[in-house]
């Protein structure tokens, strides 16, 4: 057993906005020394795809600012509109070019330079018929018990 | 500035970017040797303030000019 710090991580959710946080920290983590393993199970195995096909919805996220004060006026029933969830992704991706946010892929491969473990949930590949073939290289598969095996030890756990 | 041995530019590139490439600039680096960091995401200077602190790296000298953020870390 090592004397590294350790933060265990748990991704569910498969939109753009939300794929952001676990790579976040667990590669700077990783920068400061941690050893990093991250779970993903249900929707957040669409972070590791190869490649990573992922949006951001409007549609029942009030808080998610809008262009032009859009967010305070535009009634929520035309969020679901065909071709909303479309825009706001390229707007939402445009933004975080032009702001030198790193893309999601960029971010996962920083992770897998600095050795993050990555976990698939082998219970929802199953669940979900995904093919392990999608999935970029180097990943594990397991389920719970995998996961305490790494987070009972952990200095950090989260769930995202 | 005082002197410094390698030099990283992180403008433009926004969290957690600059840490993550001053890490791999350091990892390159010998002990002793000063790292310089120029960035321009105001959060930065808290960041380098907690990796200075949580790795071991020192660091020297922390200060803006003209919108820009500039650091000096020393390498364990």
């Amino acid at each position: 057993m090592s004397d590294e710090k350790k933060l265990a991580i748990i991704a569910t959710k498969g939109t753009l906005d939300w794929g952001y946080p676990p790579f976040i920290l667990a590669s700077t983590a990783a920068a400061l020394g941690y050893e990093v393993e991250i779970f993903f199970t249900f929707y957040g195995l669409q972070l590791l795809k190869k490649k990573i096909d992922v949006k951001v919805s409007p549609l029942g996220n009030p808080g998610m600012p809008m262009p032009a004060g859009m967010d305070k006026w535009f009634p929520t029933l035309f969020t679901a509109l065909p071709g909303m969830e479309a825009m706001m992704t390229s707007m939402m991706k445009a933004k975080m070019k032009s702001k030198g946010v790193a893309s999601l892929e960029d971010l996962r491969e920083l992770c897998q330079e600095a050795e993050v473990k990555m976990v698939a949930c082998q219970m929802t590949v199953d669940l979900f018929d995904m093919n392990p073939s999608d999935f970029i290289d180097g990943i594990e598969f397991g389920g719970a018990a995998t996961f305490f095996e790494f987070a009972g030890d952990a200095d950090i756990t989260l769930f995202v | 500035m005082a002197d410094f041995d390698e030099e990283l530019d992180a403008s433009g590139l926004n969290c957690p970017l600059p840490i993550l490439r001053a890490k791999k600039a350091l990892a390159g680096m010998s002990s002793g040797q000063v790292l310089h960091i120029i960035a321009t995401d105001p959060g930065s200077v808290k960041d380098f303030e907690a990796f200075a602190k949580q790795t071991g790296n020192e660091l020297l000298e922390s200060k803006e000019a003209g919108g820009k953020f500039e650091f000096l870390i020393k390498k364990a």
